[in-house]
């Protein structure tokens, strides 16, 4: 494990990704720091940080595009399977070596806090608090990044389709307060949801028959919750959309909590996408 | 050292490797050959761990390659068809992350890597780029990082693909080197590469072994019989007597073609050259001989015709067990046999009739020797 993970790392730093992910996080932060907490003389950190956020934007689909689909594409993911480690103990040695790309800039971040301090009172607790969350929530779109490059062979594509996602999962709280909190539509919603399990379900075993019935159960299931109690359906969707909206749980660190269901929940969704990561690797030798 | 039982992988509808059964034994040099696209790098890939069968299952040095993946990896060294190599890493960064990844450390990485980069050659070239070599340099860095930590099997996909000859007797040379401690299995679809380092053979195609077994045997099996084509003008029966009393002829298949011209094709031993023999015995029995002409078997012919499109191995009809599949060469041999013999009963059973009805003369007795045929007409046509 150690061997793939220091592999990555020094890949990093001998190509250009390193060190351009690391200086367009730093020169954003920086721009932020010297107008909001110098310029405006604002004391607290962490809504700097909440600001800078966006810059995970760009940055993790490049840090993330090549970690999988380069190796597919070079056909050096033959070498890694036939070497005696698991695929398990390959993935998260690429994973804990993008996440320690991150940590380099977040370490420098973490320095600002202190140097403001110098100049007058700085709440340091929730300072460093929002600095966890912000470096979960990157640790968090990188699994995310790393899973769409374990999809396909080619970095240009994992980029864009990183892109998106993270776009989608960025303004989707935006996007909730658009849909109607009506019963109706979450019901239409869930059936679409409901098509869609089918969909992947038909993809994944190829049998036809099982994903149509997986699609019926829900959807009978669903409509039967409705019948019984339509309200339950009321503004329904928008509130799952918001609940599994990775940059909102920001907004409480900001207003100066340590919430820690958001640091759980960063940390769920970094073990749920570099576990899907492992299953699409093993896919490949079962194809 | 390495088991393979029943191995069989589809792709969707397509089946690359049906029923493949074969043994590997240590401190051999073992020959996987087949034409392109036969199931020998699906093979490989699965015995590798690169990729799951569909039935069937491995087992390398006593552990088998889904249940204990890490242990059964850790005795292999591989080298896929096409090297996996980063081309941004210089070969010593490479074959170090390599060692390092089969467990290596410190003192004893420093040596492994040193060992690999002389046993290949790689000296000169260890401290450039990966992406600025040629290709046969690139080839070496891939069969040193195979080599890299002594693993007991050293498997190889074609080694010397897109070599230069010399690089080719090179590696051919380090491939035996290696097979003195190690167990190598390496594949081609070349046959005198084959012939050249290895002990064993395992001749695969379309999904199947159609042959198995050293290349002593094979070579004896296959080579060890020569054959006379040969035309003369006379009584079947009479042609068989004077034939069948020759040592030496092994068996012979008659063929009554043209008005009076009999067409014989005799096995012989390899030792022995029973044409003179012929020649002055027919010339006795006051038998004409039209032409003969000597034809050897080479290992290359019976590699073609095992591998060919017409050949159906007799091991697929029943679901292959494994002694089936295990089929030797002798085996094969025989059922190839039994298919020659039968030939001639698909005509009619009026064989021993000397002047053969006039449709039969439009069948040429054997197609490739017809032009000769024709020459000779002019010669014996006042008779």
């Amino acid at each position: 494990m150690s061997a793939v993970y220091k592999k990555e790392l020094k890949t990093y730093f001998t190509g250009m990704t390193g060190p351009v992910f690391i200086c367009f996080i730093l020169l954003m932060t920086g721009i932020f720091t010297v107008v909001y907490n110098l310029q405006g003389l604002y004391p607290n950190f962490e809504v700097t940080v909440n600001q800078v956020v966006f810059v995970y934007l760009l940055a993790i689909p490049v840090l993330t595009m090549r970690s999988i689909a380069e190796e597919k594409h070079s056909r050096t993911d033959q070498l890694l399977y036939s070497l005696p480690m698991s695929v398990t103990s390959i993935v998260i040695a690429k994973y804990l070596a993008m996440v320690t790309v991150l940590a380099i800039p977040v370490c420098v971040m973490a320095f600002y806090p202190l140097l403001l301090a110098t100049f007058g009172t700085v709440h340091l607790a929730s300072a460093y608090g929002m600095l966890l969350a912000f470096f979960l929530l990157g640790a968090s779109l990188i699994a995310i990044g790393m899973f769409i490059s374990s999809l396909t062979e080619s970095q240009v594509i994992a980029a864009v389709v990183s892109l998106a996602v993270t776009l989608l999962v960025y303004f989707m709280s935006g996007l909730s307060n658009m849909i109607s909190t009506d019963a109706s539509v979450s019901l239409i919603g869930f059936l679409a949801i409901a098509c869609v399990i089918g969909l992947i379900v038909n993809a994944m075993i190829r049998n036809t028959v099982l994903a149509l019935s997986v699609t019926g159960v829900l959807a009978l299931a669903t409509v039967g919750v409705y019948l019984v109690d339509s309200t339950l359906f009321a503004g329904a969707i928008p509130d799952i959309l918001s609940a599994i909206s990775l940059f909102d749980r920001l907004t409480t660190f900001q207003n100066g909590m340590f919430d820690l269901t958001a640091i759980i929940f960063y940390l769920s969704v970094c073990g749920l996408f570099v576990y899907l990561t492992v299953q699409s690797m093993e896919k490949k030798r079962w194809n | 050292m390495i088991e393979v039982k029943n191995l069989v992988k589809r792709y969707g509808d397509n089946t690359a490797v049906r029923g493949v059964s074969f043994t590997v034994e240590k401190g051999r040099i073992y020959g996987f050959l087949g034409p392109n696209g036969a199931g020998k790098s699906t093979t490989m890939n699965i015995i590798t761990g690169c990729l799951a069968a569909t039935e069937g299952e491995v087992t390398v040095g006593g552990y088998d390659i889904y249940e204990d993946p890490v242990e059964a990896k850790a005795c292999i060294g591989y080298l896929p068809e096409q090297p996996p190599l980063y081309m941004d890493m210089t070969p010593y960064e490479y074959l170090e992350f390599v060692g390092r990844a089969k467990g290596l450390r410190g003192d004893k990485l420093y040596k492994a890597v040193e060992a690999a980069v002389t046993k290949t050659g790689l000296t000169a070239y260890a401290d450039r780029l990966i992406k600025n070599l040629s290709k046969g340099y690139k080839q070496r860095v891939g069969i040193a990082q195979a080599i890299i930590g002594d693993p007991e099997v050293i498997i190889l996909d074609e080694p010397t693909v897109g070599l230069d000859p010399r690089q080719i007797i090179e590696i051919r040379e380090l491939i035996r080197e290696l097979g003195q401690d190690h167990t190598v299995i390496l594949s081609s679809h070349i046959l005198p590469e084959i012939s050249a380092v290895c002990d064993y053979v395992i001749i695969i195609a379309k999904g199947r072994i159609v042959a198995s077994d050293t290349l002593e045997n094979l070579t004896r099996l296959y080579e060890g019989k020569n054959y006379v084509d040969l035309i003369a003008r006379g009584d079947e029966d009479k042609i068989r007597r004077i034939i069948e009393s020759i040592p030496g002829a092994d068996s012979v298949e008659l063929d009554a073609g043209e008005i009076g011209r009999v067409h014989a094709r005799i096995a012989m031993q390899k030792e022995v050259d029973i044409r003179e023999d012929l020649f002055f015995r027919f010339a006795d029995a006051k038998v004409p001989i039209l032409s003969m002409e000597f034809e050897e078997v080479t290992l290359e012919k019976v590699f073609l015709e095992l591998t060919g499109d017409h050949f159906e191995p007799t091991v697929s009809e029943p679901e292959p067990t494994e002694e089936d599949v295990r089929m030797t060469a002798e085996e094969i041999f025989a059922a190839q046999a039994v298919q020659n013999v039968q030939k001639p009963t698909d005509e009619p059973a009026g064989e021993p009739e000397p002047a053969p009805a006039p449709e039969k003369a439009e069948k040429p007795a054997k197609p490739a020797k017809n032009g000769d045929d024709d020459d000779y007409k002019p010669l014996f046509g006042g008779n």
